[in-house]
């Protein structure tokens, strides 16, 4: 019985009592969200343009911190250090199109799929190597990054908004904006829709598979740099990073893998439901349950409906 | 030829009946009120032009689909929803349009696996391959020899079949339809992009299988010449509907057929 | 020259269905086993049998564990780390409530115990294909890692959190602990992996395994010739999560000594699918292999520097081992995506013709 109200009422009592603890949740929440989106994002552009499932895109988005405060460590004004960092991703991006593949057109997605862990554990030796084991902090500050926090009164209580988490959000959401415009616009966009459409088929046309892979490694590289700073901005870069990268998969579940639009939603319903379920639920379970619940929702969902929040649903023929 | 007279098919036991099927996927309609049967011991052929619903309706026959509207009766018993591997149980075995063979493996393993259904010995004698177990498979492995032997494939009993070239595989895949010993064997387009031997190879086949093992067939296929000559009946589908069904002779002098065929004059 | 099967005529089916229908074939099996059981705990020195020796057949039991779901029946897990924990605190939980019970006994049956678990995170895979399977063993890996650290009661309610090996005796030998000899562990560990692995052989040529194979190859065509999906998929994650649990259970018991949660995270799951990757998909042989190059390599590379004298840190050769790993991974995946298995097949094949090209 009191499990039963631990379940079903106190939380909500507890919500309804503290709305503005409620809200500052629910931003907590948001701003996870919106990190969690911009992984999944960097996921979706790979996965339409490449049929790749990208299992390196968390490292990708330490490497790019790592090598902007790496530049900016070794004495470079922080800016021409970001404009560096860039040239890293891009060039990694040519990279992996030239090394890695190139060479595996056409194998099946299990062998692409070990091939980026491969390359993740290549990255981060990689890191490690030139840059240290050790945690680093972001150049929040060097970049132009506002640092303070809002207080706002409301419901006689106090929400506390960092300056950073609003920044960030912004940030989303003009990465977003930018790269819906690009590939929706300009010529390249169209010719990445036609690859992620028919591989043979856009060859046929004309379009440069090996060009258009490049391109978008290296657009899922500008997204990991910009995930890379805000994150390194709320807590450290460092490489262990990688496992709450592996949310960008639950996310990737609800939003459905070839969905820019599902990226965003699943990300922030993953960051919503979280954060919720482990301020008011978790204590129930010993807390700590952020590790796994994302996990077991998309399961749970995925159980209901295979094909993702937008997938439309799947004729199997033979 | 067939050597069975039209009496002895309008006379024969019914084995499957389909009744006023309709299959559709979100608004597109595959198969419409189609009904017909299929007699013990003959060989009835499913004909239409592309997208005509055929595959479809094998689909629904081995319960891959499953149909809004109908019923199928199948040995006198009415077919509740059905999940594929209960139609397998009943003696519904088939072939694909497009090779489905297990490609990771060899032709005698594709074929001792299309006897799954007649092993049953647990788990316990699995584990160390020994006495009923082992038994078992080496009984299996007599009749799956018989099965190469009849598709005269004994020199690629242990090639993977990834490797063989497309005509063989038609085979391998037919051998591992017989090797579940069906009552019903359903053939989607056994000879599509065959040449003309494999043709001739694969018709002798069929009819080998008809009547040395008395199985009953449906199957699809555009080569006319081909369906003519082996088919006992024919139904002929176009865009979802039944248009005729009968003999080959009376099929093939039917002004619907040829205007699905040919085109009509508007 | 001394690999042909020119004159060895089968005359019945079972002589021909047997595992290894090739005289040489079997003969080589009698000599590694000769090796394994008699020279190296004869010649091998504890820190050959604690460092190499044990490790890789324990990761190799549980690669074959993975390959029996993943190259079998072509459901990928990203949870073995986990499964393995879960056999490793059954066990420690058995013989902390059965301490009489021969340690032996109660390893095989942990198994169990993860079985069951593997079965539970196994039901998506009835609707759930591919990538999307990724997701239900990661939410296995890391639900299954919280419970060994919220749950106390598994641990004992140790301070550390950790679990410890207590001394068991094998028939008066001292078998586990810190006093038990590294042969004797050694001794009971290759036991295990021989038995189980030539079970898994059986298992695998046999009807079900033929089953999981139908579902790996071509799940549509499978249902249609009558195999239930259900049945195939659990019984594939039960039998694969009892090898992974035997495997972290013995990796606890005979090697480790004591663990915590880190000893089966996800980490471990990635290591393990490495092995069964480049070893080979699918094949028994390439498990050992896989589990032998993925943790002999590092050992080796470690040892390097310090042969040559060369003074790098720790710190340094950790980082560079990554990178070779990593490259190494996506240059097989380039060079032979079939893994060391299709190589060590490649040679037999030559070795059958030689000194003929073909």
């Amino acid at each position: 019985m009191e499990l039963l109200k631990g379940i079903f009422q106190y939380p909500f009592e507890e919500m309804a009592n503290g709305p503005a603890f409620l809200l500052q949740v629910l931003w907590e929440g948001f701003v996870a969200g919106t990190l969690y989106s911009l992984l999944a994002l960097g996921f979706v552009l790979i996965f339409k343009a490449s049929g790749v499932f990208n299992f390196a895109q968390g490292i990708m988005v330490v490497f790019a911190a790592l090598s902007l405060v790496g530049f900016h460590a070794a004495g470079l004004p922080a800016y021409v250090s970001l404009f560096l960092a860039l040239a890293v991703m891009g060039a990694l991006a040519w990279t992996v199109e030239r090394v890695v593949l190139r060479k595996l057109v056409n194998q099946p997605d299990l062998i692409l799929f070990m091939a980026t862990i491969g390359l993740s554990y290549f990255l981060i030796g990689f890191g490690e190597f030139i840059f240290g084991g050790e945690p680093k902090s972001m150049i929040t500050e060097e970049l132009g990054l506002p640092t303070g926090s809002s207080v706002i009164d409301i419901f006689d209580d106090i929400v506390i908004l960092q300056h950073l988490d609003i920044a960030a959000a912004l940030i989303a959401a003009i990465l977003v904006i930018g790269l819906a415009l690009f590939f929706s616009k300009t010529r390249i966009g169209r010719a990445l829709r036609a690859v992620a459409d028919d591989h043979q088929a856009a060859l046929s046309v004309g379009i440069s598979l090996n060009q258009i892979w490049a391109i978008v490694w290296f657009a899922a590289g500008i997204v990991a740099l910009a995930t890379g700073i805000m994150w390194g901005a709320r807590s450290d870069v460092s490489f262990a990073l990688q496992i709450v990268a592996l949310k960008a998969l639950p996310v990737l579940i609800l939003g459905g893998f070839t969905s820019v639009p599902g990226a965003i939603i699943g990300g922030l319903i993953v960051g919503f439901s979280e954060k919720l379920f482990e301020v008011y639920w978790g204590g129930l379970l010993g807390g700590g349950v952020e590790g796994w619940f994302a996990y077991v929702v998309a399961l749970i969902f995925l159980l209901f409906r295979p094909q993702g929040l937008f997938g439309e649903k799947i004729i199997e023929r033979v | 030829m067939s050597l069975k007279t039209v009496a002895d098919i309008a006379t024969g036991e019914e084995l499957l009946h389909v009744d006023d099927i309709s299959l559709s996927f979100g608004g597109v309609k595959a198969i419409q009120d189609i009904s017909f049967d299929i007699t013990k011991g003959e060989i009835r052929a499913i004909i239409g032009p592309n997208g005509a619903g055929k595959t479809s309706m094998l689909n629904v026959i081995n319960g891959f689909y499953h149909p809004q509207v109908g019923t199928i009766t199948f040995l006198g018993e009415e077919r509740r929803k059905m999940r594929p591997y209960m139609a397998a149980c009943q003696g519904i075995s088939r072939t694909f349009q497009n090779v489905a063979l297990f490609a990771g493996m060899s032709t005698l393993d594709n074929i001792m696996a299309g006897r799954s259904l007649k092993m049953h010995k647990n788990f316990f004698w699995q584990m160390f391959r020994y006495g009923p177990a082992l038994n078992e498979e080496i009984e299996h492995r007599r009749a799956v020899e018989e099965i190469i032997d009849f598709l005269e494939i004994e020199p690629i009993r242990k090639t993977p079949v990834g490797q063989l070239p497309y005509g063989l595989q038609k085979r391998v895949e037919l051998g591992r339809a017989l090797a579940a010993e069906p009552s019903l064997l359903l053939l989607d387009e056994p000879m599509a992009g065959m040449n003309l031997e494999e043709k001739e190879d694969m018709s002798r086949f069929i009819i080998d299988v008809n009547q040395q093992f008395g199985t009953t067939i449906a199957l699809i296929e555009h080569d006319m010449g081909v369906v003519m000559d082996l088919a006992d009946r024919i139904v002929v589908l176009d865009y979802g509907k039944k248009i005729a069904d009968g003999l080959p002779a009376q099929v093939q002098a039917d002004q619907n057929v040829i205007d699905a065929y040919l085109g009509v004059a508007h | 020259m001394f690999y042909r099967e020119a004159g060895q005529f089968k005359t019945t089916y079972k002589a021909d269905q047997a595992i290894f229908p090739i005289f040489q074939d079997r003969m080589a099996i009698a000599i590694y086993l000769l090796i394994a059981f008699v020279a190296i705990p004869v010649f091998g020195n504890d820190f050959f049998i604690t460092s190499m020796m044990i490790p890789f057949l324990i990761f190799s039991l549980a690669a074959i564990g993975l390959n029996i779901l993943v190259g079998y029946t072509g459901q990928i897990s990203l949870g073995t780390g986990a499964f393995m924990g879960v056999g490793a605190y059954a066990c420690y939980k058995l013989t902390t409530i059965f301490p009489d019970i021969n340690i032996i006994v109660l390893i095989i049956s942990s198994g169990f115990f993860s079985a069951v678990i593997g079965m539970l995170f196994g039901l998506p895979s009835l609707r759930i294909k591919g990538f999307y399977l990724v997701v239900t063993t990661l939410a296995a890996q890391f639900f299954l890692e919280w419970c060994f650290i919220r749950i106390p009661w598994l641990y004992n309610y140790n301070d550390s959190g950790a679990i410890e090996v207590p001394q068991r005796e094998v028939f008066g030998i001292i078998a586990t602990g810190a006093s038990a000899t590294p042969t004797t562990r050694y001794l009971i560990v290759l036991a295990i992996v021989v038995v189980m692995t030539w079970i898994a052989s059986n298992i695998i040529h046999g009807r079900i395994g033929r089953a999981w194979m139908m579902i790996r190859d071509m799940d549509i065509a499978a249902e249609l010739m009558g195999i239930r999906p259900l049945n195939a998929k659990l019984s594939a994650f039960a039998v694969s999560s009892f090898y992974c649990g035997v495997a972290g259970a013995m990796m606890v018991f005979f090697w480790l000594g004591a663990a915590e949660v880190e000893s089966f995270d996800i980490n471990h799951s990635f290591l393990i699918l490495f092995m069964v990757v480049i070893g080979g998909l699918g094949s028994l042989v390439g498990s050992f292999l896989g589990a032998a190059f993925i943790w002999i390599l590092p050992v080796i590379l470690r040892a390097i520097p310090r042969t040559f004298g060369l003074d790098i840190n720790a710190a340094t050769i950790e980082h560079v081992n990554f990178m070779i790993i990593g490259g190494l991974i996506i240059f097989f995946l380039i060079v032979e995506p079939h893994g060391l298995a299709r190589l060590w097949g490649l040679a037999k094949q030559k070795l059958r013709v030689w000194p003929f090209p073909y």
